[in-house]
């Protein structure tokens, strides 16, 4: 029983992740009819967000300590970082070590910014052409950012460790211990997808991108401006996978491919999920994440070798052939 | 025993009676008129035919054999040429391309792997591409790329793609809508030579009445799902059902 | 010529001058210049532009013709050169029988991925293919070890049994691959003036290879076949209601193209035999795709161009440092001079990739018949001019 709960936590982190990806990626395809390949790149924007906030806090000026000398008996250079001397070294100590959270903060317009900047620069020139060219721009499109990336921080992974308050394990129950950073990590996504969930249910503006969704066509002939919309859910989507990204960092140092790593991922999710579904790539993520997890227990690898490496693609194929919508897609979206 | 034999025929979409207790019989070398009002079923009923779709009910048979579970391609290969309302053909290749391909198909069958022939070399389908592109006076057009083409001439690429096959029975699904006068002119002269010189069956469904009675040589007319006379067009004008029917309809 | 009317042959001819004279082409700088390093004629570089070559012009069959994209190609590479390795490994050295089995591997496993992924079309093709190939990847990582000898990659032993060769030369080393005794790693030296030319017999093979697998490309363009392939890219619907089923046809051009793929591995083994499940990974899928898009999908000449601008770039424009561009640009005064470089530098060396992302996407964006078709626009615009008179657009199909 203990070893069935710790397997579905071990799943459940990844799967938050893999269902934050999918379901931007999904809103940018059921909003916009985009397929998206370049947000796994947004995914890894998110989390260099945090490397850059750390970095930020972490700059630093010099004095000299007259009292102390180094080992070589010159006079000790001590390095503070601005935001101690301003707040004070305990105020500053802790903003530091808070980086991580901090960054959400710094990245939600930093992600609404760019995801603007992308729908409006480049793929609104692609909603009518066809999905092959979406994919090659958007991949073309990866490719650079993550370019980018690396040209600033770098080919080698950057840690951004977690608050020192939320590092360390937790004991759930008897023999359950757990990181608590996962359990953040977690109740963070859940947080952000009911989040995005309210948003689209309860308000007016979310009424209308459902709509849009549903029949792009009729809500476009009601006299609505639809399109100024979507490119506000470009910006949203943006934002949940950069989110996604910056809470990602303490559990695998950022580098600059992570995102074509979990891009693969994240489209079979969506596809297992059902193009278009949001509630279907949350549940496809979850799933996934899970069923990936117990396909890593030893007694599962000794039965089946390799079943780990493959489970997630074998499923996806599975899915396509016998329910191409997916779990809780709509007919006739692609088919 | 017509050509095409529809025995009650029924299709239904979710709780939507489209089709209901069809009948219909196209005798071989006739001209069949199919009218109706909009949402008659007259597309539904096509679509039975060519294998897009399989009625709920009844049966399909054409020259003694069933369509029904054929695949469209196999329909075709059993002498079914369709022509489709919005022209559908190879926008992205040349006219001649467009022509070859039917022709290809109707002497190599659904499928076969010649990879390494050359198109340019098969004369005898070339010259009798050509014929058929002079038949419908686009012969000047053949380098054209399809796509380039008035929406006219893709109509008339369209039924040259099908006529080339040289099926046994051709179906037109509104061969003349939004054609200038003009136009539709050629087309009922065009289809009316068809129709003398080769051994061809008709099935149209159109909306100009100029056009049906200038081709019919029997006109069923379907209303809500379910043939409602058939008979000689002669007898079809002023019927007082198909009035009825067409009450209200601007034609 | 060889079946083929006066455009192609031309075409043709073009190629194999282009391939057969490359040692020349590829080596315009002195060695021991300063541009030397910018030579690109030596045998291990000329013999990727070819491999590639192959592989994109098999790629193009696939989605240059019939628009189906696949993200997974690199799975054919990576088993043709597996199965190579093996070949070496068990029978002899000789190259034949070694791409023939690469080839047929392949080829068999294109048939079994594609039958599956090929009852999807459009983007769930993509991910089907894309899904298989990450997973024959793992498993080539993993459970396939004693297959593929897992992260370290399959090489030739002295302890192989090489039943028609020997296991170890007499000098006790792994004997070398050749093909009926000429070894792939010959080469001969021609030097004029300050000039070297290298000739090797790898390249050679691997260019004959490429000219044969073109050659058979353009009459695949021009068959029957090949104008059933771009009728499914352009109206499937009516394609079916002409009576042609196209399954076969797409199930066809994706083993054709999955079996070129398995040439370009067993070709890449043949030159140095090891293999590695990283030419799996789907970002090697995704590179043919950028080689095909960036050269002009559904041309002739294009991929070939495609591959080995991209090679190109990843060989010699990568090495292109701040010293480099520093003695480029000392004719300037030094504050210009350091500013330009600061400005080119993250384009350049390392950062090629950079580079050809974006050019990859002003490709995709304006230009999506690549530099073939960016060749034919600045053609036609020389004519124009020329003539000076305005001419209706050519209708001819896409060569």
């Amino acid at each position: 029983m203990d070893v069935l709960i710790t397997q579905i936590l071990n799943g459940l982190d990844k799967g938050s992740a893999y269902a934050l990806i999918a379901l931007g990626l999904t809103l940018i395809f059921g909003t916009l009819g985009v397929v998206n390949f370049a947000h796994g790149a947004l995914f890894m924007i998110g989390a260099f967000c945090s490397v850059f906030l750390q970095r930020l806090l972490n700059l630093s000026f010099e004095t000299i300590d007259a009292t102390k000398t180094d080992f070589l008996g010159n006079p000790l250079k001590v390095k503070t970082p601005y935001v101690e001397s301003w707040f004070g070294p305990e105020m500053g100590g802790a903003i530091i070590d808070w980086s991580v959270p901090l960054a959400i903060l710094f990245a939600i317009p930093v992600m609404i910014a760019i995801g603007f900047i992308m729908e409006r620069g480049l793929i609104k020139h692609f909603y009518k052409r066809p999905h092959a060219d979406q994919i090659l721009v958007t991949f073309g499109l990866a490719i650079v950012l993550q370019e980018i990336i690396k040209a600033f921080y770098g080919a080698n992974p950057i840690q951004t460790p977690a608050p020192e308050a939320l590092s360390g394990v937790a004991t759930l129950a008897e023999g359950i211990v757990y990181p608590v950073w996962r359990i953040v990590y977690f109740c963070f996504s859940v947080a952000v997808i009911g989040g995005v969930f309210a948003f689209l249910q309860f308000t007016t503006f979310g009424m209308v991108v459902r709509a849009g969704m549903a029949d792009r066509e009729t809500v476009g002939l009601l006299g609505i401006d639809i399109d100024k919309r979507f490119t506000f859910m470009f910006g949203l989507a943006a934002a949940v996978a950069g989110l996604a990204g910056v809470m990602y960092g303490p559990i695998n140092a950022p580098n600059y491919h992570m995102g074509m790593d979990f891009l693969v991922l994240s489209f079979v999710v969506v596809v297992v999920g059902g193009m278009g579904s949001l509630p279907g790539a949350v549940l496809a993520g979850f799933l996934l994440g899970i069923l990936e997890s117990f396909a890593s227990m030893t007694q599962v690898i000794e039965l089946i070798p390799g079943i780990n490496q493959i489970i997630i693609y074998l499923v996806a194929i599975i899915i396509l052939l016998v329910r191409p919508r997916g779990l809780m897609g709509r007919k006739g979206v692609m088919e | 025993m017509g050509i095409l034999e529809v025995k009650d025929v029924g299709k239904n979409f979710g709780g939507l009676k489209a089709l209901s207790d069809v009948n219909l019989s196209v005798a071989e070398n006739t001209c069949h008129a199919i009218i109706g009002p909009n949402g008659a079923g007259k597309s539904t009923l096509l679509n039975c035919l060519v294998g897009k779709l399989i009625p709920d009910t009844g049966s399909v048979m054409f020259d003694g054999q069933s369509v029904l579970g054929r695949s469209p391609h196999e329909i075709n290969q059993m002498g079914i040429s369709r022509v489709f309302q919005t022209p559908e053909i190879f926008a992205d290749l040349s006219v001649m391309e467009n022509m070859m391909i039917p022709l290809f198909a109707k002497r190599d069958g659904a499928y076969r792997l010649h990879a390494v022939e050359k198109v340019s070399n098969e004369r005898t389908l070339i010259e009798e591409a050509e014929r058929m592109l002079d038949d419908v006076n686009m012969l000047d057009k053949r380098g054209m790329h399809a796509a380039a083409m008035s929406r006219g001439d893709k109509r008339r690429l369209e039924m040259a793609m099908c006529l080339v096959q040289d099926p046994k029975l051709l179906l037109l699904d509104e061969p003349t809508a939004g054609m200038a006068r003009a136009d539709t002119n050629n087309t009922i002269d065009l289809l009316i030579e068809i129709k003398e010189k080769r051994d061809i069956t008709i099935a149209i469904i159109e909306h100009d009445m100029h056009v049906v009675f200038s081709l019919a040589d029997r006109i069923t007319v379907l209303a809500q799902g379910t043939p409602l006379v058939e008979d000689l067009p002669e007898n079809i004008k002023g019927h007082p059902k198909v009035k009825e029917a067409y009450l209200g309809e601007a034609h | 010529m060889f079946g083929l009317d006066k455009k192609d042959t031309s075409l043709l001819w073009v190629v194999i001058a282009l391939t057969m004279l490359a040692p020349f082409i590829l080596n315009p700088f002195p060695t021991g210049s300063g541009m030397a390093q910018f030579n690109a004629g030596y045998p291990d570089l000329m013999q990727r532009f070819v491999i590639f070559g192959i592989f994109a012009i098999g790629f193009n069959i696939l989605f240059g013709l019939t628009g189906y994209l696949s993200f997974g190609h690199a799975a054919f590479l990576g088993v043709g050169s597996y199965s190579a390795v093996w070949m070496f490994k068990l029978l002899s050295m000789n190259i034949l029988p070694a791409i023939i089995l690469s080839v047929a591997i392949s080829g068999i496993f294109a048939l079994v991925i594609g039958f599956v992924s090929l009852r999807r079309t459009g983007i769930y093709f993509s991910i089907l293919t894309l899904a298989f190939a990450q997973m024959s990847f793992a498993l080539a990582y993993s459970v396939l070890t004693p297959i593929t000898n897992g992260e370290t990659g399959l090489q030739v032993t002295l302890d192989d049994p090489r039943v028609l060769g020997v296991s170890a030369t007499a000098d006790g080393s792994i004997p070398v691959t050749n093909l009926f005794g000429l070894e792939m790693r010959a080469a001969y030296d021609l030097v004029v003036g300050p000039w070297t030319f290298t000739f090797s017999v790898g390249y050679y093979v691997c260019a004959i290879v490429m000219l044969l697998a073109f050659y058979l490309a353009i009459r695949i363009f021009r068959s029957p076949f090949g104008l059933m392939l771009r009728a499914i890219k352009s109206n499937q619907q009516r394609l079916n209601y002409t009576g042609l089923n196209p399954k076969p046809y797409t199930l066809a051009a994706f083993v054709i193209s999955g079996m070129y793929a398995g040439l370009a591995g067993g070709l890449m083994a043949a030159m140095d035999p090891l293999a590695g499940a990283e030419r799996m990974q789907w970002t090697a899928s995704g590179e043919v795709v950028l080689m095909t898009i960036l050269g002009g999908v559904g041309t002739l000449i294009g991929p070939v161009l495609g591959a080995g601008m991209i090679k190109y770039f990843e060989n010699i424009f990568s090495k292109i440092n701040d010293n480099v561009l520093h003695s480029w640009f000392s004719f300037l005064p030094d504050g210009i001079e350091d500013f330009i470089v600061l400005v080119i530098h993250p384009f350049v060396g390392k950062g090629w990739h950079l580079t050809l992302g974006l050019i990859f996407m002003l490709v995709v964006t304006f230009l999506p018949g690549g530099l073939v078709e960016g060749g034919q626009r600045i053609a036609r615009a020389l004519r124009k001019k020329k003539e000076d008179e305005p001419k209706s657009p050519s209708t001819e199909p896409a060569e």
